[in-house]
């Protein structure tokens, strides 16, 4: 269970606070106008970002001075989720061991969970964004972590495919019992992925709330926000 | 900051404030200066404000010429403006005097006509050795500045039916108003502390710089204390005028395109004629001593073996110093870093070569570490060369793939070779053949402090110019030429070869 214990963070003007609880096995979606701290709040998460008072923790275990690849956490980013000058098996290679050494087959099988079969020689730059998306999903799989963050990752992706890779994160994340986090502008996304919601506005982040619910009736700071949506 | 950012930092402030806290101790304690240190003093500034002044006067004219004409060659004439940086100051000494010396091309023409011979030595010398590595520089710098303008102001300026002197006063004066201040100060901060052109150009009492008076106060007189005062007062004068050149070369961009050509109206007739006529002349000044030194380096393969032992010697300080310049500039490719290795700028090679010979001479014999602090003071030298070059890679590596490299633990070793290396090899291998170039070709600390065994490849030209051996010294000279454009040429191209997209 990921827990965030009367966080706060400040940079500035910017605020945000967090006192909130995610359970296992969830998908949850992060929502809220755009500079709320949508993307802070999974840095809190991540550790990318350290929050001024408070504490993160992982089943009960304080993890907030932890770096982030020492934390139960995988992020997928909005880009530069690959190394662009490295093929893929080197990339996921890293994403096993910082050695970069490539010793057995789970490379060639995440990749062939992403439907990626046979491109382990490929560098990022000759793939299709679809791709792309779908190589960096290989990398947070192999990174096996617990808790995956999803930073509005498909963004650039046309709807059809935003759907299908958004499918295929729900699946891979309910096959493993892994915890998923998904920052999103879209309510479809939201209500497509993610059961539950925590919305993100006027330097808050609300507890998790029952997404088809929050969407159909959203609280004011929302609503606005989402306009006709 | 990160902590090998504050490492690096940290040993740079050391090397530079260690030796300067030795010299301004052990000047200290002495009398005031001497009429001729006052002399020196004098000449310092003199010789420096006309190597300014006659590199900006005469770059004025050649950028315009760059600016404003497209002609077959004119990328190799920009890239040979660049040429002067790396080039070995005792090698181009060498060709000046082939063509401007006693017994130079000039000379023996002027000779034929029944005329007197040049006179090369003294403050003309000086002068003429600064313009010819400077002029390049000021023109590049102005250069710059002609091409900032937005070639929409020319177009309005013909609409108007402005001729060119028109835009010469309201397009043209303010674009140099605001860049010539910055180049003339750069370059008279060079001409202060230029040490090779006073040492061998210059000389005698009419004609003595204080980097010249320090060097001999050490060699002749081993006087370290009066040293240390001479050092104090460079020092002073260098950070000053560092300081004001800093503030005045504010406008001045280092860097970008210089292919663009400027769209000006009515630049035909007469005017076509005294460019190419400009741009000749510069080519043929900067071409002419080159092509002298390859002449005159026939005698490759008679050279002794001190002179190849000396060429070995200048190898391991380039090579060393190329290594410790850049495991500084890696974690100093910041914004704090690169003003802290500005430092290295303002600083006479030869003040921090004095200071670090006052730390070690309790311990060991200063001569016998002549080579590692030759190539530590050349580290520190071309360190803000190195951080200016990298940084903006460097920072566009840790915007772009810091987290990723956060997020999978990459550090050190591993870090380095999957993701600092693969980005910024290309930087990497331009800084690293700069460093080992002008390394290679410098003739400073090691003239202080060498004895006969330990002598760098340049050291031994000078020695042998020394000694009226100019045969060997300039076959010796090609030999330099070769090794540090090599050197150049070696790294830079290990830096691009198979470098990923």
């Amino acid at each position: 269970m990921l827990r965030l214990e009367e966080v706060h963070f400040a940079a500035g003007d910017y605020a945000l606070s967090a006192d909130l609880e995610v359970a296992r096995d969830r998908r949850v979606a992060i929502v809220g106008p755009s500079g709320a701290g949508k993307s802070t709040l999974l840095d809190l998460i991540a550790g990318f970002r350290a929050p001024n008072a408070g504490r993160v923790l992982w089943d009960g275990r304080d993890i907030t001075a932890l770096t982030p690849d020492r934390r139960p956490v995988a992020m997928l980013f909005q880009d530069n989720n690959l190394f662009p000058h490295l093929t893929l098996e080197r990339n996921l290679a890293l994403a096993l061991h910082p050695s970069g050494r490539i010793r057995d087959g789970r490379i060639d099988r995440a990749l062939d969970q992403v439907g990626l079969a046979g491109m382990a020689q490929r560098k990022p730059g000759t793939l299709s964004g679809g791709q792309q998306s779908r190589a960096a999903l290989a990398r947070v799989l192999l990174q096996d972590r617990p808790l995956l963050l999803l930073d509005e990752p498909f963004a650039a992706l046309g709807p059809a495919l935003k759907r299908e890779m958004l499918d295929l994160v729900a699946t891979l994340v309910s096959e493993r019992g892994m915890t998923a986090l998904l920052v999103t502008h879209d309510p479809g996304d939201a209500r497509r992925f993610a059961p539950q919601t925590i919305v993100v506005a006027n330097g808050e982040a609300l507890p998790p709330q029952e997404t088809g619910a929050l969407l159909d009736d959203p609280p004011d700071a929302l609503a606005d926000y989402l306009g006709g949506a | 900051m990160t902590k090998s950012a504050l490492i690096a930092g940290a040993i740079v402030a050391g090397l530079v404030l260690a030796p300067l806290t030795a010299v301004i101790w052990r000047a200290g304690a002495l009398e005031g200066l001497t009429p001729g240190d006052w002399a020196a003093l004098r000449f310092t500034l003199v010789q420096a404000l006309l190597s300014a002044g006659v590199s900006v006067a005469l770059a004025v004219p050649v950028a315009k010429a760059l600016a404003r004409r497209r002609f077959v060659g004119r990328g190799l004439l920009v890239a040979l403006l660049g040429a002067p940086f790396i080039l070995p100051v005792i090698v181009a000494i060498l060709g000046l005097l082939a063509v401007f010396g006693q017994n130079g091309i000039l000379s023996r023409g002027l000779l034929a006509f029944g005329l007197p011979r040049i006179d090369i030595y003294g403050l003309h010398g000086v002068v003429l050795a600064h313009v010819f590595f400077n002029l390049p520089l000021a023109t590049r710098l102005i250069l710059q500045g002609w091409l900032a303008i937005p070639s929409e102001r020319f177009r309005l300026a013909a609409s108007l039916g402005m001729g060119p002197r028109d835009v010469a006063r309201v397009l043209e004066g303010p674009m140099l108003r605001g860049i010539l201040p910055g180049a003339f100060a750069v370059i008279f901060v060079i001409c202060l502390s230029s040490f090779a052109v006073a040492l061998t150009l210059g000389g005698g009492p009419r004609s003595t710089t204080l980097e010249l008076a320090i060097y001999q106060s050490v060699r002749f007189d081993f006087d370290l204390a009066r040293a240390a005062t001479l050092g104090l007062v460079q020092l002073g004068l260098a950070l000053a005028a560092g300081l004001a050149a800093w503030a005045l070369a504010g406008a001045v961009q280092i860097g970008g395109g210089l292919d663009r050509r400027v769209v000006m109206p009515g630049a035909g007739g007469w005017r076509r004629w005294a460019d190419m006529a400009w741009l000749a002349l510069v080519a043929a000044f900067l071409l002419t001593p080159l092509a002298m030194i390859v002449a005159q380096g026939a005698g490759l393969w008679t050279l002794p073996a001190s002179v190849w032992q000396s060429a070995g010697h200048s190898v391991m300080v380039a090579l060393g110093s190329t290594a410790l310049c850049l495991a500084l500039a890696l974690p100093l490719a910041t914004r704090g870093g690169e003003a802290l290795a500005l430092i290295g700028l303002a600083l006479s090679p030869l003040v921090l070569g004095i200071g670090l010979f006052l730390l070690v001479n309790p311990w060991v014999s200063p001569f016998a570490l002549a080579l590692p602090v030759t190539a530590l003071v050349n580290a520190l030298v071309s360190l803000p060369f190195a951080v200016r070059i990298l940084r903006p890679e460097a920072e566009a590596m840790r915007s772009d793939y810091g987290r990723l490299s956060a997020a999978l633990g990459l550090r050190g070793w591993h870090q380095l070779r999957w993701v600092t290396w693969p980005r910024l090899r290309r930087p990497l291998g331009f800084s690293a053949g700069l460093t080992a170039a002008l390394s290679m070709g410098d003739l400073g600390v090691i003239a202080l402090f060498a004895d006969p065994d330990r002598a760098t490849l340049p050291l031994q030209v000078y020695r042998l110019m020394g000694a009226y051996r100019m045969d060997q010294a300039g076959a010796a000279a090609l030999l330099l030429l070769i090794l540090s454009l090599g050197l150049f040429w070696a790294f830079d191209r290990g830096g691009r070869v198979n470098a990923a997209a």
